[in-house]
């Protein structure tokens, strides 16, 4: 693929290796894979880390964890937890809203490798995006969700949720689950790319929620040194988040991407060339002088 | 002019902006909608699957299990398992099959221990008090201790033996000249815990364990049972004061009654 067709990040392969311009790729699959991993040590090896799945689970006996999602739609369903679970929710609820809701999405949820792949491929093969809903659509279905479960007062969205399902499947035992893998990987490949993430899930619109006010942030702080190679825009699941911080310098708008719905998944980073990218906290959020980057604020100082 | 143009623009954009929430809360409505219905469908749980030992009530089981299975972690059998995909118990809930592995009712009840949401209520601490189920002898035509012979390994397998089934001595109407043993459970004391169910030797079990609204009747709210509600009062009739009225005998008794008082 590479000399005739350029390829998002290839200035920054040439730049920063190719171990450098996909830092957070492996970092984020690494998380994956050994959150699963960690799952399946007790029923396969017999060492018990991690019990449960990730709507509940118990770590090392003593850590309570809870999906907030899940336990939400208990109490409006009626159900006021007893046992550890409400403290699991709040725990987990306080981890995401220091480093960002979202950061479900692009470090934990198993869903995301799938519907990875399917964006990958669909460009590729140079597929069209097909069907674009908008983006407050996610909303609508975390509102959806939220008031199934308060009429019918059962959790009328776990009997669907292709996340926990898939989740409990891998953990559990596959059985018919992987359909539901299936069915998503079809749907964002053929019908709407980065349909189930960017648009429809209304677990990911739930995390983008709590990510609002999260600590945590990317902030395009070297924006001076953008060479509109658009790599950033071509990589991110969520690309309108980039637009406000990156090209916010004429409209007097700090650099920091504040919106909910950036994932905190670093390939910003990774893939651009001249470093614009850094993870910082939301409150660094300055409008930085023209030409004045961090690289050069770094020579300042050394002198 | 300007400013005709401007609300005019506005007014557009502000038409669409309402179209587009309309249509998306028209599309989230109708969203909910299915999942709801679907909620609701999914209430139904088949006769064979038996909840864990304390689990509420099966609609507030089902607003309360999150589907963790830290239940069937801590379970030291094989008994429980989740549901998956496509299975008829709600996806992801605990469940077990007696005639496939039963509970075996641990002392210690690690599966309501382990239950962070309560679900499996805590409340629950003697395994004895568990109601999972009820057993009942469905079919008295193969049932062998029912066609006369001595099996009763439903009733001796049972942990809450001579309590929750007994077995209850009557004629043998076939020979004439013995006595049946019928297996009898007592609700009172029958946990559901379906070892009865797994032990009966028949090809196909004729002890079975079901979820206990559908294993017991009820008797309507009016009725009262004399012999009760008679020892209730200390013996005393139920309608004091009821007059004795004399028994009426034909003047001329038959033969065969010659002799007979009232
Ligand atoms: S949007 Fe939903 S499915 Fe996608 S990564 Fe986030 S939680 Fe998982
Ligand atoms: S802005 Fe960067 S970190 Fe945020 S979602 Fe996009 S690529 Fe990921
Ligand atoms: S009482 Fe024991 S055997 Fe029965 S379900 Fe609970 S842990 Fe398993
Ligand atoms: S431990 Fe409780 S919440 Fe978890 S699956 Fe079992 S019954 Fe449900
Ligand atoms: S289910 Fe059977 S074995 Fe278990 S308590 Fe009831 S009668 Fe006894």
């Amino acid at each position: 693929m590479s000399g005739a067709v350029k390829c998002v990040g290839d200035e920054a392969v040439k730049a920063k290796g190719w171990l450098g311009a996909h830092k957070y790729l492996i970092l984020r699959r690494i998380s994956q894979f050994g959150i699963w991993g960690l799952f399946l040590l007790g029923p396969l090896a017999g060492t018990w880390i991690v019990k449960g799945n990730l709507t509940s689970s118990l770590t090392l006996d003593v850590l309570p964890l809870s999906d907030p999602f899940v336990v939400l739609q208990a109490l409006l369903a009626g159900h006021v937890a007893a046992g550890s679970a409400l403290l699991g929710a709040a725990i987990v609820l306080g981890f995401y809203i220091v480093v960002g809701g979202r950061v479900y999405c692009s470090f934990v949820c198993p869903i995301n490798v799938v519907t990875d792949a399917a964006r990958w491929l669909s460009e590729r093969m140079n597929l069209p995006k097909g069907w674009q809903p908008a983006r407050e659509t996610r909303l609508w279905a975390l509102v959806a969700v939220m008031g199934a479960a308060l009429a019918t007062g059962v959790m009328a969205y776990e009997m669907l949720n292709p996340v926990t399902i898939v989740h409990r499947a891998m953990v559990y035992g596959l059985g018919y689950a992987w359909t539901v893998l299936l069915a998503i990987f079809v749907l964002d490949l053929v019908v709407s790319r980065r349909g189930w993430c960017g648009h429809l899930c209304p677990m990911g619109a739930f995390y983008g929620l709590l990510g609002r006010g999260s600590l945590l942030r990317i902030s395009a702080v070297n924006r001076a040194n953008c060479d509109d190679c658009m790599d950033c825009f071509a990589v991110c699941p969520e690309p309108h988040v980039i637009t406000p911080a990156l090209r916010g310098a004429g409209t007097e708008t700090g650099p920091a991407i504040l919106s909910g719905d950036c994932t905190n998944c670093g390939r910003c980073i990774d893939v651009c060339a001249k470093d614009v990218f850094v993870f910082t906290a939301r409150f660094n959020n300055a409008i930085p002088e023209r030409g004045d980057t961090v690289m050069e604020r770094k020579d300042r100082d050394a002198a | 002019m300007d400013d005709t143009v401007k609300s005019l623009a506005g007014s557009a954009s502000r038409r669409r902006f309402l179209a587009g929430v309309a249509r998306a809360a028209g599309a989230a409505g109708a969203f909910g909608l299915v999942v709801g219905l679907f909620g609701r469908q999914a209430q139904s749980l088949p006769a064979v699957a038996i909840r864990p030992p304390g689990a509420l009530s099966e609609k507030k089981f089902l607003s309360a299990c999150v589907r963790c299975g830290l239940c069937v972690r801590d379970c030291p059998y094989p008994t429980l398992s989740l549901a998956g995909v496509g299975e008829d118990v709600p996806v992801g809930t605990p469940y077990f099959i007696a005639r496939r592995y039963p509970c075996e009712m641990c002392d210690d009840v690690p599966c309501v221990k382990a239950c962070p949401t309560g679900a499996l209520d805590p409340e629950l601490n003697t395994i004895d008090d568990a109601r999972m189920g009820l057993a009942v002898l469905v079919d008295e035509e193969t049932c062998l201790n029912f066609l006369g012979l001595r099996c009763d390994v439903c009733y001796r397998v049972c942990p809450v033996i001579d309590k929750a089934i007994t077995l209850e001595m009557s004629h043998n109407t076939r020979t004439r000249k013995h006595a049946v043993f019928i297996p009898t459970v007592h609700s009172d004391s029958c946990t559901g815990c379906g070892k009865c169910e797994r032990a009966c030797v028949l090809d196909t079990a004729a002890i079975r364990v079901f979820p206990r609204h559908l294993a017991k009747g009820r008797i309507g709210e009016h009725y009262r049972l004399g012999w009760v509600e008679k020892e209730k009062h200390g013996g005393e009739s139920l309608a004091p004061g009821m007059v004795d009225l004399p028994d009426r005998l034909p003047d001329e008794l038959p033969d065969a009654l010659k002799g007979w008082k009232p």
